[in-house]
């Protein structure tokens, strides 16, 4: 496999109200990524343009591995409509795809974006739109020309436009150490903290929506589970029983959480409903049994147990009932969830002593592992299924990490200080 | 800075253990100052001061702060991925148990903890797994059940920071807080 190394610091010195907190790299790509140069975009305003609505594209399709984004310094022109394109001259250079727009001031604050997907070797349009947006909403406009793109040319849609929820662990000179529950766009850019704590935070899960996310927070000395809405602020403290309450996660419908408690004596999951606060059992069994995931159908929950004497994935009606042992390779399988179409899962195992991210596929049985590290950890699915996000450990440092699902294409985001860990990809946003 | 703190936390707490001190390895939650006379709230963990301990000679304090005694060790360690005590701790659980039982109104935290490797919530339920094995055993000893909290941490609250068998033998713990 053909290595190549990409180090895009995403960081516009003319835009310091937003930066990238975290560093992507791609540190392996795709041969035969479809060649696709994005001309900048034209800009009919005053001053500077404040987005750089090109580069953001350029960096997007890049970053998936699946395309390879001509440099502009190799561009032999500039084009900004398709009259003035020069089809030959882009054929030459091996480009099969080419990308021209424009950017106009249009109102207070406002502006509208053009763009074209023009098809090189045809020598016509794929598709075009003229989308009016803000200034706080360009980038997020630039992301989603990329989802467009990504669609039009792969058949599944792009997931630029989306964000990832993490937490960050940073020792303060006080001795005490700062956790941080943060959202950030899917390329790193816009990290906003949403929740702050001396005491750990984790297992942070969206709601179906994007609306919300519950966590679990041991702030007061003991575990309790929050849900907090990501735009309002507001939370609600969901179970705070003795013992652990911990592993939330949503229903696909967004009235239910699934999570673990050990107030029956031991970690069991139960089914929560949010509206009625009706709390239903699902497993009693004296191991350990944690982490449940929604099956996309909500018909089934996967989770851990030692109950064969080493954590394994089962799975189990949403309603209760017999569990189905789903895990048979390595010794050690854990924290499993569904891609979004529900045909694999992705979790840790350990194989030859190294913790790290497989997918198994749920019908032949087959796990590939698709991470290198020793102590990967936290899988989760892009909402469309494309990549999977994980947490990985270097020197002392916790980083991100992630891997399309065939383990062709890998990244690494990299945290500017201190240690970040348990990355969860948001659904689409409506 | 942080680098300095990794490099000493493995020696201190070895030193620590080797001395029989009283300090727990992790400063915030040093064991508390619980006298005869304390009742049941004040000895719960929350803003625990430590104050030290004189080396040698003869003890005239509370039993929990002599250094000499089996009550000084407040940190029990665990083999990987399991929950049982291993032997040679069984008389400092005994000492314990005999403390709490001679004293109804002393409480203590059992804190259960894991290394990093595996995932964190489950590891929630092995950190809490561990902290039940101490609560059994001192139960079984005729230590009364609200005498014991038990919290699990999980991989949340390393004592040590390094990804080595080291510091992971030092992380697979339960500490006892009074």
């Amino acid at each position: 496999m053909k290595k190549f190394l990409f180090s895009l610091i995403l960081f516009f010195t003319w835009q310091p109200a937003l930066f990238a907190e975290l560093t992507i790299e791609i540190t392996e790509g795709v041969e035969g990524a479809l060649p696709i140069a994005v001309v900048p975009f034209s800009w009919q305003g005053k001053g500077a343009p404040p987005v750089d609505i090109a580069e953001v594209i350029s960096a997007d399709l890049q970053r998936s591995g699946r395309f390879k984004s001509l440099p502009r310094e190799d561009m032999l022109a500039r084009p900004t409509s398709v009259d003035l394109v020069e089809f030959k001259d882009w054929r030459a250079l091996g480009i099969e795809n080419l990308v021209i727009g424009q950017v106009q001031a249009h109102g207070a604050g406002g502006y509208q974006i053009q763009f074209q997907l023009l098809d090189v070797f045809r020598g016509e349009q794929l598709t075009g739109y003229s989308i009016p947006t803000t200034a706080p909403n360009l980038r997020n406009t630039a992301h989603r020309i990329a989802d467009l793109i990504y669609e039009k040319l792969l058949g599944v849609p792009g997931a630029f436009a989306t964000r990832v929820a993490y937490i960050t662990s940073t020792k303060l000179a006080d001795g005490e150490t700062s956790i941080k529950l943060k959202i950030a766009d899917a390329d790193g850019y816009n990290p906003e903290t949403i929740v702050t704590s001396t005491e750990p935070l984790l297992s942070p899960a969206w709601s179906p929506d994007g609306q919300k996310i519950a966590y679990v927070s041991f702030e007061g000395g003991q575990s309790a589970i929050y849900v907090q809405g990501v735009y309002t602020g507001t939370r609600q403290k969901v179970t705070s029983f003795k013992g652990i309450n911990g592993a939330p996660a949503w229903s696909p419908d967004g009235r239910k959480l699934a999570l673990t408690l050990s107030k029956g004596g031991n970690p069991d999951i139960y089914v929560y409903d949010l509206a009625t606060r009706n709390l239903k059992t699902i497993t009693r069994h004296y191991a350990i049994d944690t982490e449940p995931a929604w099956s996309p159908d909500g018909r089934s929950i996967v989770f851990t147990s030692d109950r064969g004497g080493r954590p394994q994935i089962y799975r189990v009606s949403a309603h209760g009932g017999k569990a189905q042992r789903v895990t048979f390779q390595n010794s050690y399988n854990a924290r499993a969830s569904f891609s979004p179409d529900g045909k694999l899962l992705t979790l840790v195992t350990r194989e030859e002593g190294k913790y790290r991210i497989a997918v198994q596929d749920l019908e032949s049985g087959v796990m590939q592992v698709l991470s290198q590290g020793s102590l990967d950890e936290s899988p989760s699915f892009a909402p469309n299924g494309s990549m999977v996000i994980y947490a990985s450990k270097t020197g002392y440092r916790g980083v991100l990490a992630a891997v399309s699902v065939d383990g062709r294409v890998r990244q690494r985001l990299a945290l500017q200080e201190g240690d970040v860990r348990e990355p969860v990809w948001s659904p689409f946003k409506n | 800075m942080k680098r300095v703190l990794i490099l000493w936390i493995p020696i201190l707490l070895s030193l620590l253990l080797m001395a029989g001190c009283s300090s727990t390895p992790t400063g915030d939650q040093a064991g508390a100052e619980v006298s005869e006379q304390s009742t049941g709230a004040d000895g719960s963990a929350a803003g625990a001061s430590t104050s030290a301990a004189s080396q040698g000679g003869e003890w005239q304090g509370d039993p929990l702060e002599n250094p000499n005694s089996l009550l000084a060790t407040r940190v029990i360690y665990f083999d990987f991925d399991q929950s049982t005590v291993r032997s040679e701790y069984l008389d400092v659980i005994q000492a314990h148990a005999d403390y709490l039982a001679a004293n109804p109104q002393a409480v203590v935290r059992l804190e259960g903890h894991a290394d990093e490797k595996g995932t964190r919530e489950y590891n929630l339920g092995l950190g809490e797994n561990r902290a039940n094995s101490v609560r059994s055993l001192m139960l079984a000893q005729g230590v009364s059940d609200n005498q014991l909290v038990v919290v699990s941490y999980g991989e949340e609250r390393p004592a040590a920071f390094e990804h080595n068998e080291e510091s992971w033998a030092l992380n697979r713990r339960v500490e006892l807080i009074y």
